[in-house]
C-alpha cells in the first residue's frame, strides 16, 4: 500500500477540466437527429374544472405532436410516495402551473405561439393559498382535511412541566418559499423505440426515481426504461423529484411521435412551475427555569406542501426531528403537519425541513435569553445535548461531541466578547447599527430512521482490463464533488492513485441503485459502500493468489488486469446493512433518527443601515464538526456555498405570490446574492470522526443551510434591540418595524411571567 | 449580406478562426454559437442578461451573448470559453479554477472565466473588491463566490499565461 | 426564448444617414436597438411589440465623446463603460460616472448605452437623475434636421417621451459648470450589484460662505418619471445646513414624491428612504464643508 494518503487531500475535481474548458456536456448541449422540442400547456387558474379546450385554427396543428392525459399508456401519476400527482391534469386542475397538454415541434421558436393559441376554459373552484387558509378547511382541496401528513414526537410528560416553570416563553416563527435557483434549468431528452423502450437523458439527482416514475407512467417493464444523468448544472434538491415530471412529459411526446424530444425549461417556466422550499410556521412554547435550563416544551410545526403530496411527508419528518435543535429537553412534544394549498407543489431543497425548524429554534433561544436576562451564549451553553443524553426521539448521543467547546472556539474565532462590547460602545450611530448573532445546530446525515434500511443501496466496483477500477453508483455529481470523493475513497481503499479510479456515468442500464443523491448521504453511506465494494475487489485478487498483502500500485494493476483477462467481467458489489443496535419506531417516531449528526456553531456580524434599512453581513464564522474531512477544498466549497444560500434565505430571496402563482419568476426580480453581497465566510472544521462513514466522514451538504438565517437574524435583533421572527427579512420589513415600534424597545416578551 | 428567406450571412472571427453562418438576423448570438458553430460552452441561465452564463468576449469586451442579435456580431471577433485553452494546456485562469475549487456544478464556469479573463486584462492585479465587482454580473449558486475569487487572485499572481 | 426570430426584421445600416430615411419613411415602425440590454430582454420574454428593428450599435456618429470649453457632448450610443472610463466625466460629472458603474454587471455596461437608457424611459433608470442634476440637453436628429430639447422636458409620463417617431437621440450635451459642486449619489437596490433601483438619488450643491448657493436634487423610482425635487431644492437654497434643515429636508423630500407599491418595494419605504438619502446628502455636505 502506498504511504501517502489520498483521503484528506484536495485532489483535482474529476470533471474539473471539462468544466473549465466548456467541454462538459449538459442536457441542452445535446442534440439528437430528428429531435423535436417539447412545450407544456399549463393551467391559468389555481383550481377548477376544465370545461373546454380550443385550438386556434390559425395554427397548423397537423405539424405538432399533441399529448393529453388520454395518451398516457400507464398510470397518470408521478410515482413517488403517494401517487396523487397527475402527470397531466385530466379534468381538474389544482394549482396555477399544472400541466394539461404537451406539444412538440421541430422548430422550438414557434412553440410559445402555439401554447398561446390554445384556449382552456374552466369552472373555477374555491382555492386556498396559505397555511392558515388550509387549516381553516373552508374548502377541502386534498384528502378529507387538507393534511398530507402528521407526525407526533413525545418525550417525557410535558404537561407536567408548566406548573414548575419560572418562565414560559412563547414565540411564532415563519419562513418563506425559496427557489433553488440552480443556474441550469430543468431539462431532459427522451427517445423511444419498441425494442429498447424509453431512454431518458437529463439534468437530475436521482436516476432511479425517474426510472420508477417512467415505468409506471409509460407502462413499461424495468428493462425497457433507461435513465442517464448528464452533467448537471446545480440541483440543491430542485432536481430530486421534479425531473420525474419533465421526464414523463418528454417520454410521452417521444412515445407518441416516435422521435426524440427535448424539453428544457426557460428560467421563467422553471421558477414558476417547479418546486421550492416549503413555507413554514413554527410555534414554540417553552418552560424554562430561572437559571436558564429548558424544562420542557411544545413545538407545533406546519409546512405548506402545495397542491400535491410529493415529498412533503419526508420534508416534514426531517423538520420535525430537527425542531428540538442541539439541546437537551427533559420533555418535549412536537406536533407537525404538512398541509395542502393551491400552489405548485413545494419540494426538496438543501436542508429539507431542518432550516425551517432550526430558524425557529435558534430565534426562540435568543428570545428565551432576552426574557431571562442572560446572554444568547449562556442560554445555549446551559442546554446543549451531551454524550449520554437523549434527543427528542430518545436517541442516546454516543459520539463524544462537546458543543460547549465548539461554541467556545467559535466565539474566540469571531472575537465575540470583544466585539459584543465594542459594538455596543463604539459603533452605533443614528444611521448605522451593528450586531452579532449566534446559531448552534445539528444536522442528521443520511436517510431518517429506517430509511437507509428500506433503500438497501447497492454499489459496485468494476475492475477494468487495464487494471484500473470504475465505481458503479447511481449517486450523481451536480457540483458537490461526488465523483471526486468516491474516487478518493476507492483509491485509498485499494492503494491506487486517484487517477486510477473513474466513476461511471450514472445510467440505470449499467449502474446499480445506490440510492438517491440527497440527504447528505453520499459520502457517509455510499462512500462506506464504495469502501466495502473496493475491499471486495482486493480480497478477490488476494484469494485468487494474484495479489498479496502489502502490495504496490503496480502489483494491483497487474493483478486486476490478469483477473479480467482470465474471467472477463470483474465486479464487486456491496449492499447497505444497518449497523447493529439501531432502533427506530416509524409509528411513535422514537429511536435512532440518524446514524450520525454533524454539529455546528455559526456567528454572523451585521450592519443595519438605518438610511436604507438594509443589512450587510460583515463577518461570518462557520465552525462545524463533520467527521473526517475527506477533501478540504470541496468541503469548504460546500460550506461557503451553503452559507451563501442561507444568507439569501434570510435577507434576499422572497417569492412574491399572487393566487398561488409566483410573480417574480425572473432572475431580475427574485434576488439571490451576487459576489458583491457576501462577506468573507470563514470556515473551520473539527474532526471527531464517525464509525458509520467512509474513513470517518459524516454528511456535510445540507448542514450549512441551517445556521446562517438564524445567526443573521439574531445579529439584526442584537443591532436593533428588536426581534424579527419571519424570513425573508427585507429592508421594507425592517423599515416597517422600525417605523412602527422605534428602536431599542425590549424584545417581545409575550407569555413571559 | 445576402437575403435568403429573411436570413443573412454573418461573418465573424470565432476563437481566432473565420466563421460564416447563415442565420436570421434576430437569432441570438448565443444560439448561433451553440447550434450552428457547436460551441456549447456558453450557457443560457436566464435569457435576460442577468446571470452571465452566456458571457463571451466580443472585440475584447465582455458581453452577454443572449442579448446580442447575431447581425450585431457581423465582422466582430468573438472569443468563447473554447478559445482559451491552447491545445491541451489550460489557460492560467482555467487551471486556477480547477486548483482552487472555483468550479462546482460548472454551469456558470464558462461565463465566469470569461468575465475573469476580461477583468485581468484590464486590471492584472485586482484587489478582492475589484474581483467581486468584476464578477458581479455572473451569478453562481454553488460556491458563494469565495473559491472563484481565490482562483482569480491565484491566476493574477501567476500572470496571464504560464 | 419566447420569440420567433422569423417574426422580426433587423437591419444594420453602416451610417446614421442611412438610418434616418428608414425612420422617416415609416415613422414609428422601426425600433432602434443599440446594445440590446433592454430590447433583447423583452424580445426573449416574448414581449417585444415592435417587429422591425434597426441597429444603432457601433454607429461611429453616435459613439464618441466630444469636449469643448463649455460643454461635453456624449454620443447617444456611448456605453456605460465609455462613460466610466472617460477622465473628464469622472472629474466633472461624477454623478454620471457613478450611475454608469451601478448599471448591471460589466457585460451589460459594455453594451448598455446612455441614449438607450433615456429613450427606454424607465423611472428606475440609474443614469437619469444625474442628467437632471447636470441640466442635460438632448440633441435629437431626424431626416427633418436637428433640434435641441432640455432633458428635463423629455419625459411626459410613464414611459412617454417627446421623441418623435422618426427621431433619434444623437447626443447628450452637459454644460461644464459643475466642477466646484459637491456631489452625492446613492442607489438603493435589492442587492449591491445587478439590481433595479428601489430609490436612487443624484444631488449636487455649491456652497458660499456656509450657505447653499445652488442645489439640485434628482431621484429615480419615486414617480412615473425621473424627477427633480424642486420643493426640496427651494427649501435648501440660501440656507445653512443645520440639524433643523436636515430634518425639514428629509420630510419635504418624502412628501414631494408619490411613489407606488410594486413587486420591488413599497411606496412608504421609497418615500422614507428618499428622505433619508436627502438628509445623508446634507450631512455629507456639512462634513465636506468642514473638511
Amino acid at each position: 500500500m502506498q504511504a501517502e494518503s489520498i483521503i484528506g487531500t484536495s485532489v483535482p475535481r474529476k470533471e474539473g477540466r471539462d468544466k473549465v474548458t466548456g467541454r462538459a456536456r449538459y442536457i441542452d448541449d445535446i442534440s439528437l437527429p430528428g429531435m423535436l422540442y417539447g412545450a407544456t400547456v399549463r393551467s391559468s387558474v389555481p383550481r377548477g374544472k376544465i370545461k373546454n379546450i380550443t385550438f386556434d385554427p390559425g395554427v397548423p396543428w397537423n405539424e405538432f405532436v399533441v399529448v393529453s392525459a388520454k395518451d398516457i399508456p400507464g398510470t397518470n401519476c408521478i410515482a413517488l410516495i403517494s401517487d396523487d400527482q397527475p402527470c397531466l391534469a385530466d379534468g381538474l386542475v389544482n394549482h396555477p402551473e399544472e400541466p394539461i397538454l404537451l406539444l412538440a415541434h421541430p422548430n422550438p421558436h414557434i412553440l410559445p405561439k402555439a401554447v398561446a393559441a390554445i384556449r382552456i376554459e374552466y369552472d373555477p373552484l374555491p382555492s386556498l393559498f396559505t397555511i392558515e387558509e388550509s387549516e381553516s378547511q373552508a374548502e377541502v382541496i386534498w384528502g378529507t382535511d387538507n393534511t398530507f401528513k402528521r407526525f407526533l414526537i413525545e418525550k417525557g410528560d410535558v404537561d407536567q412541566v408548566w406548573a414548575a416553570a419560572d418562565y414560559i416563553v412563547e414565540g411564532e416563527y415563519t419562513t418563506g418559499a425559496q427557489e433553488q435557483l440552480y443556474i441550469e434549468n430543468n431539462g431532459v431528452i427522451a427517445s423511444f423505440d419498441r425494442e429498447r423502450g424509453v431512454t431518458l437523458w437529463g439534468s437530475l439527482q436521482c436516476p432511479y426515481y425517474v426510472h420508477k416514475a417512467l415505468m409506471k407512467l409509460c407502462h413499461l417493464p424495468e428493462d425497457k426504461v433507461r435513465v442517464v444523468q448528464m452533467e448537471t448544472g446545480g440541483a440543491f434538491g430542485g432536481k430530486e423529484e421534479y425531473p420525474s415530471m419533465i421526464a414523463g412529459h418528454a417520454a410521452l411526446l417521444a412515445m407518441k411521435s416516435g422521435k426524440p424530444v427535448k424539453i428544457v425549461y426557460d428560467r421563467m417556466e422553471d421558477m414558476a412551475a417547479t418546486t421550492k422550499r416549503h413555507p413554514s410556521r413554527t410555534r414554540h412554547r417553552t418552560a424554562v427555569s430561572r437559571d436558564g435550563k429548558i424544562l420542557g416544551g411544545e413545538v407545533e410545526f406546519v409546512i405548506d406542501g402545495g397542491a400535491y403530496a410529493t415529498l412533503s411527508a419526508v420534508v416534514l419528518s426531517r423538520g420535525t426531528i430537527h425542531a428540538a435543535g442541539p439541546y437537551f429537553w427533559p420533555s418535549i412534544r412536537v406536533r407537525a403537519r404538512a398541509v395542502a394549498t393551491n400552489a405548485p407543489p413545494h419540494g426538496a431543497f438543501r436542508g429539507f425541513g431542518a432550516p425551517q425548524t432550526l430558524f425557529a429554534m435558534e430565534r426562540h433561544m435568543d428570545r428565551i435569553a432576552a426574557i431571562l436576562g442572560i446572554s444568547p451564549v449562556e442560554i445555549r451553553r446551559r442546554n446543549f445535548l451531551k454524550p449520554g443524553q437523549t434527543t427528542a426521539t430518545g436517541q442516546t448521543i454516543r459520539e463524544p461531541i462537546d458543543m460547549g467547546r465548539l461554541l467556545e472556539r467559535a466565539l474566540s474565532l469571531a472575537n465575540y466578547s470583544e466585539k459584543k462590547d465594542s459594538l455596543r460602545r463604539d459603533h452605533q450611530s443614528a444611521t448605522r447599527r451593528q450586531g452579532i448573532g449566534i446559531a448552534t445546530f445539528l444536522h442528521g446525515a443520511g436517510f431518517t430512521g429506517s430509511g437507509e434500511r428500506y433503500l438497501a443501496s447497492v454499489v459496485g466496483i468494476e475492475g477494468c482490463a487495464d487494471g484500473r477500477v470504475r465505481v458503479l453508483v447511481s449517486s450523481t455529481e451536480f457540483g458537490q464533488g461526488t465523483k471526486t470523493v468516491l474516487s478518493q475513497i476507492a483509491a485509498e481503499t485499494l492503494g491506487l492513485d486517484y487517477s486510477d479510479v473513474e466513476v461511471a456515468q450514472p445510467d440505470t442500464e449499467t449502474v446499480p441503485n445506490s440510492g438517491p443523491t440527497v440527504a447528505s448521504r453520499t459520502v457517509m453511506v455510499v462512500g462506506k459502500l464504495v469502501h466495502s465494494a473496493a475491499s471486495g475487489i482486493r480480497e478477490t485478487l488476494i484469494a485468487a493468489g494474484l495479489l498479496s498483502e502489502g502490495y504496490s500500485r503496480d502489483a494491483f494493476l497487474k493483478a486486476c488486469a490478469a483477473y479480467v483477462a482470465a474471467h472477463g467481467e470483474f465486479k464487486s458489489w456491496a449492499r447497505y446493512e444497518a449497523p447493529p443496535g439501531i432502533f427506530w419506531d416509524d409509528e411513535k417516531y422514537r429511536g435512532e433518527a440518524y446514524a450520525a449528526y454533524a454539529w455546528a456553531v455559526y456567528i454572523a456580524q451585521v450592519t443595519v443601515d438605518l438610511s436604507t434599512y438594509s443589512v450587510s453581513v460583515d463577518d461570518f464564522v462557520a465552525l462545524q464538526e463533520v467527521g473526517r474531512v475527506l477533501h478540504p477544498v470541496l468541503a469548504r466549497g460546500q460550506i461557503v456555498g451553503g452559507v451563501a444560500q442561507g444568507i439569501g434565505f434570510a435577507l434576499y430571496e422572497k417569492v412574491v405570490w399572487q393566487n398561488g402563482r409566483m410573480q417574480n419568476s425572473q432572475m431580475t426580480n427574485y434576488i439571490m446574492p451576487t459576489s458583491a453581497d457576501l462577506p468573507v465566510i470563514r470556515v473551520y472544521f473539527e474532526e471527531l470522526g464517525n464509525v458509520h462513514g467512509a474513513f470517518g466522514a459524516k454528511g456535510i451538504g445540507e448542514l450549512p443551510m441551517d445556521g446562517p438565517a438564524p445567526a443573521v437574524v439574531n445579529a439584526i435583533a442584537d443591532a436593533l434591540g428588536t426581534g424579527f421572527d419571519s424570513i425573508p427579512l427585507l429592508p421594507e420589513d425592517i423599515f416597517s418595524a422600525v417605523t412602527a415600534g422605534g428602536l431599542d424597545t425590549p424584545p417581545a416578551s409575550q407569555g413571559a411571567r | 449580406m445576402t437575403a435568403d428567406h429573411g436570413r443573412c450571412e454573418v461573418a465573424m472571427t470565432v476563437n481566432g478562426k473565420a466563421a460564416k453562418v447563415c442565420a436570421h438576423p434576430m437569432e441570438r448570438l448565443l444560439d448561433v454559437l451553440r447550434r450552428d458553430l457547436g460551441l456549447t460552452g456558453a450557457k443560457e441561465g436566464c435569457g435576460e442578461g442577468e446571470c452571465g452564463a452566456c458571457a463571451v468576449l466580443i472585440d475584447g469586451e465582455l458581453a452577454n451573448s443572449c442579448l446580442i442579435p447575431v447581425l450585431q456580431a457581423n465582422g466582430a471577433s468573438v472569443v468563447t470559453i473554447e478559445g482559451l485553452a491552447r491545445e491541451d494546456r489550460l489557460a492560467t485562469l482555467q487551471q486556477a479554477f480547477v486548483d482552487c475549487g472555483g468550479a462546482q456544478c460548472g454551469i456558470c464556469t464558462p461565463g465566469m472565466i470569461m468575465a475573469a479573463t476580461c477583468l485581468l486584462r484590464k486590471h492584472p492585479q485586482p484587489a478582492l473588491d475589484a474581483i467581486r465587482e468584476g464578477l458581479s454580473g455572473n451569478l453562481c449558486r454553488c460556491t458563494g463566490y469565495a473559491q472563484i475569487c481565490e482562483a482569480v487572485a491565484e491566476a493574477s499572481a501567476h500572470g496571464e499565461e504560464r | 426564448m419566447r420569440s420567433d426570430p422569423e417574426d422580426y426584421e433587423l437591419v444594420a445600416p453602416a451610417t446614421l444617414s442611412a438610418v434616418l430615411p428608414l425612420l422617416a419613411a415609416e415613422p414609428g415602425e422601426w425600433l432602434p436597438i443599440a446594445g440590446g440590454t433592454d430590447v433583447m430582454v423583452q424580445y426573449a420574454a416574448g414581449k417585444l411589440p415592435a417587429r422591425k428593428l434597426v441597429s444603432l450599435w457601433n454607429l461611429p456618429e453616435l459613439r464618441h465623446i466630444e469636449v469643448s470649453h463649455d460643454a461635453i457632448h456624449i454620443g447617444a450610443a456611448c456605453t456605460y463603460t465609455d462613460l466610466r472610463e472617460h477622465a473628464l466625466i469622472a472629474q466633472e460629472f461624477p454623478l454620471l460616472a457613478k450611475a454608469a458603474s451601478w448599471t448591471g454587471g460589466i457585460a451589460n455596461q459594455n453594451r448598455g448605452t446612455l441614449g438607450g437608457n433615456i429613450v427606454n424611459a424607465s423611472p428606475a433608470a440609474d443614469s437619469l437623475p444625474a442628467l437632471l442634476v447636470y441640466e442635460a440637453e438632448l440633441i435629437l436628429v431626424s431626416l427633418r434636421g436637428e433640434r435641441r430639447l432640455r432633458y428635463v422636458d423629455f419625459h411626459t409620463g410613464y414611459k412617454q417621451t417627446r421623441l418623435a417617431p422618426d427621431e433619434l437621440i444623437r447626443a447628450i450635451s452637459l454644460p461644464r459648470q459643475f466642477a466646484g459642486y459637491i456631489s452625492y449619489a446613492r442607489k438603493v437596490g435589492a442587492r449591491n450589484a445587478q439590481a433595479i433601483a428601489k430609490v436612487c438619488v443624484a444631488a449636487a450643491a455649491s456652497l458660499q460662505r456656509g450657505l447653499i448657493a445652488d442645489v439640485r436634487v434628482a431621484a429615480g423610482s419615486v414617480a412615473p418619471v425621473p424627477l427633480r425635487l424642486r420643493e426640496t431644492e427651494r427649501l435648501l437654497r440660501g440656507r445653512a445646513v443645520d440639524a433643523v434643515l436636515v430634518e425639514q429636508a428629509r420630510r419635504k423630500a418624502g412628501e414631494e414624491v408619490r411613489p407606488i407599491d410594486d413587486i420591488r418595494s413599497t411606496a412608504a419605504y421609497r418615500s422614507a428612504v428618499l428622505g433619508n438619502l436627502v438628509a445623508e446628502f446634507l450631512i455629507q455636505l456639512t462634513a465636506e464643508q468642514i473638511a
